[in-house]
């Protein structure tokens, strides 16, 4: 397990750097002059070259990425163009409402997805089973800003039930907090839960027609056991596989579902510092989201040994 | 063995058979008809634009603005001529047609979208090749593959057209780029499985290029599961334009997408929703249009890949 445990991270951190280079190439070898954007309309030359001295931005790329992925270690993102703040301070500010939007949506899709999709492999060809494949195939396709719209305008417009945007942090009580998330979660969830059910469908299809399913049935358990205990636990790694990559589906919806529902999260973040072009902000929410991505995706692979004690490292 | 003539004949009627036989499976699909159904009907849309009753998507008159659907307003033209024009989607708050720049938006997005498709497949096709084939490009390659993967695909797009500001060019490509470690790993794990069968390595110890090798055994058995893919990454495509142009970083707001229709109607929702409906179902169709059409492909061009999802 523990040399596992090692070669697994050993597999993470080179991961981990490239992405780092990447988005460090990806943003340093713009066109235009970081300094002149940092320095105003009104600056003089002089005062630009000061800015691209103590910014280190005349040094060659290989040396500002070692002062930069030196800072980065350290947990210095750098400092944000447009808000004249740290990154991490900004981030840290931003970081409540995404987290919340986040969990409530896995939540909710597991919970919804899970059970549908064991339903649908158990009754595999029925009525049910046919709906919740187009559905899947629906989730997909109807993006989640128009989605989002639709269930505004229908929710909160005509039956006025939620709040249409906004958001109330979970510290001004958990009440206000879920009502103002409900929304953006469904919305957020449909293509997750579209993502899940399909897996578990197939997956747990498969496990149906093991020995074991007909031996557990042929002892007299009950179906419910024999679903749940049996076809889903032996089902398990490949949902669990599918909930971890997810995730960057998640991730990008985030960003959009924030903007909508004007909810001032890590998403907003993204979409406002690309339009004010504040690319150590762009750099640090984008570090951010991959190394999330990464570690979910680390743990995903390190929980098999729970789900499947077949698999041992 | 004896006879190498009988056995060249004896191959080549059997691929004959098979690719007749996917043909037809795939005609026979009912996804892959209703899917090319609709997509047919998008893409005579979007080559009828002009005819189709429409006026210029750029044009705009003040007097006309924020007109509900149906309503008859007028329409100034380049040339000054005010003309009579019913505003079958409503307008506006510029005053411009929204049904001419939905049915112009399709245009955009199908463009957008199958060249998506074909930059990300050529790119990762020749990466992938490579991959397979040099041994010490494997794994550099591949890490590099792994690093593009941790990042959210939207996050990639979004940084690279904040870079390079958006047009049509910058757009597809920075769509196309978070697809390319996709193909590659698939084109590579192809040419991994193929190179060991045994009419690679016929054609290895007959001398065969390496090259001619790739075009002619390697290529030929990728193409289905490539055209299953691309078909994906084309609607993948088509969403993230429109996700880009809706947040306001991607192709420029005079350009007609519907991302953009409905950036513009965000404001204006509580009073004039169609603003963003009607772009919003029309990107919707597409996008499931295309989707239905890759599942009936991979159930019928693709069978191992069908199983497997």
């Amino acid at each position: 397990m523990l040399t596992f445990l090692l070669r697994r991270l050993g597999s993470t951190l080179p991961v981990l750097l490239i992405v780092s280079v990447l988005v460090f190439l990806m943003l340093r070898l713009t066109p235009g002059d970081p300094a002149a954007v940092l320095a105003g309309d009104a600056a003089s030359t002089e005062q630009i070259i000061q800015i691209r001295a103590s910014l280190g931005l005349d040094r060659s790329i290989p040396t500002q990425f070692a002062i930069w992925f030196g800072n980065l270690l350290t947990g210095d993102l750098g400092q944000s163009y447009y808000y004249k703040t740290k990154v991490t301070t900004l981030i840290g500010q931003r970081l409540e409402p995404t987290v919340s939007l986040a969990l409530i949506t896995i939540t909710l899709a597991v919970v919804v997805a899970v059970p549908l999709g064991v339903l649908a492999a158990w009754r595999f060809g029925s009525v049910l089973d046919r709906a919740l494949m187009g559905f899947s195939v629906l989730g997909f396709s109807v993006p989640v800003f128009v989605l989002a719209y639709v269930l505004i305008w229908l929710v909160s417009l005509k039956l006025g039930w939620l709040p249409v945007q906004g958001y109330k942090r979970i510290g001004d009580g958990v009440g206000p907090w879920l009502y103002h998330l409900i929304l953006p979660a469904i919305t957020l969830s449909v293509i997750y839960i579209a993502l899940i059910a399909r897996v578990t469908r197939a997956s747990v299809l498969e496990t149906l027609g093991e020995d074991y399913i007909r031996t557990a049935r042929a002892k007299g358990l009950p179906e419910v056991v024999v679903l749940m205990r049996h076809a889903l636990g032996n089902a398990a790694v490949p949902i669990i596989t599918v909930i971890g990559i997810g995730i960057a589906l998640l991730i990008g919806g985030v960003v959009v579902t924030e903007s909508v529902y004007a909810i001032p999260g890590l998403g907003r973040l993204t979409v406002d510092a690309v339009l004010a072009r504040d690319f150590p902000t762009i750099q640090g929410v984008i570090l951010l989201f991959s190394f999330v991505y990464v570690m979910v995706n680390l743990l995903v692979d390190l929980s098999y040994v729970i789900f499947d004690p077949r698999i041992r490292y | 063995m004896s006879n190498p003539n009988c056995e060249a004949l004896a191959v080549e009627s059997a691929t004959v058979v098979t690719q007749a036989g996917a043909w037809t499976r795939v005609r026979r699909n009912g996804a892959v008809r209703v899917g090319g159904v609709i997509l047919l009907v998008l893409v005579v849309i979007a080559l009828l634009a002009p005819w189709l009753g429409t006026v210029d998507p750029s044009l705009f008159d003040p007097a006309s603005r924020d007109l509900l659907p149906g309503k008859v307003g007028e329409i100034t033209t380049l040339e000054g001529e005010t003309l009579k024009h019913k505003f079958l989607m409503g307008s506006d708050s510029f005053g411009r047609d929204i049904y001419s720049r939905v049915i112009y938006g399709t245009q955009v997005s199908l463009i957008v979208g199958v060249f998506n498709a074909m930059v990300a497949l050529a790119i990762g096709i020749v990466f992938g090749l490579m991959a397979g084939y040099l041994r010490w490009l494997d794994g550099p390659l591949m890490r590099l593959m792994d690093g593009l993967m941790a990042i959210p695909a939207i996050l990639i797009a979004i940084a690279l057209v904040a870079m390079w500001r958006g047009s049509l060019l910058t757009v597809v490509i920075a769509i196309a780029i978070p697809e390319i470690p996709r193909v590659t790993r698939l084109v590579r794990s192809l040419v991994l499985t193929i190179r060991e069968e045994p009419y690679v390595e016929a054609a290895i110890s007959l001398g065969t290029p390496t090259w001619l090798i790739m075009l002619r055994h390697i290529l030929p058995n990728c193409v289905a599961p490539l055209i299953v893919q691309g078909t994906f990454i084309c609607a993948s495509g088509i969403l993230t334009e429109a996700i880009l142009s809706f947040l306001g970083v991607g192709l420029p707001p005079d350009i007609p997408t519907w991302g953009n229709v409905m950036a513009e109607g965000r404001t204006q929702f509580n009073e004039y929703p169609h603003n963003i409906f009607f772009p919003g179902i029309f990107l919707a169709i597409t996008v499931l249009a295309v989707n239905i059409l890759g599942d009936g492909l991979r159930d019928t061009l693709d069978p191992k890949m069908a199983k497997r999802s």
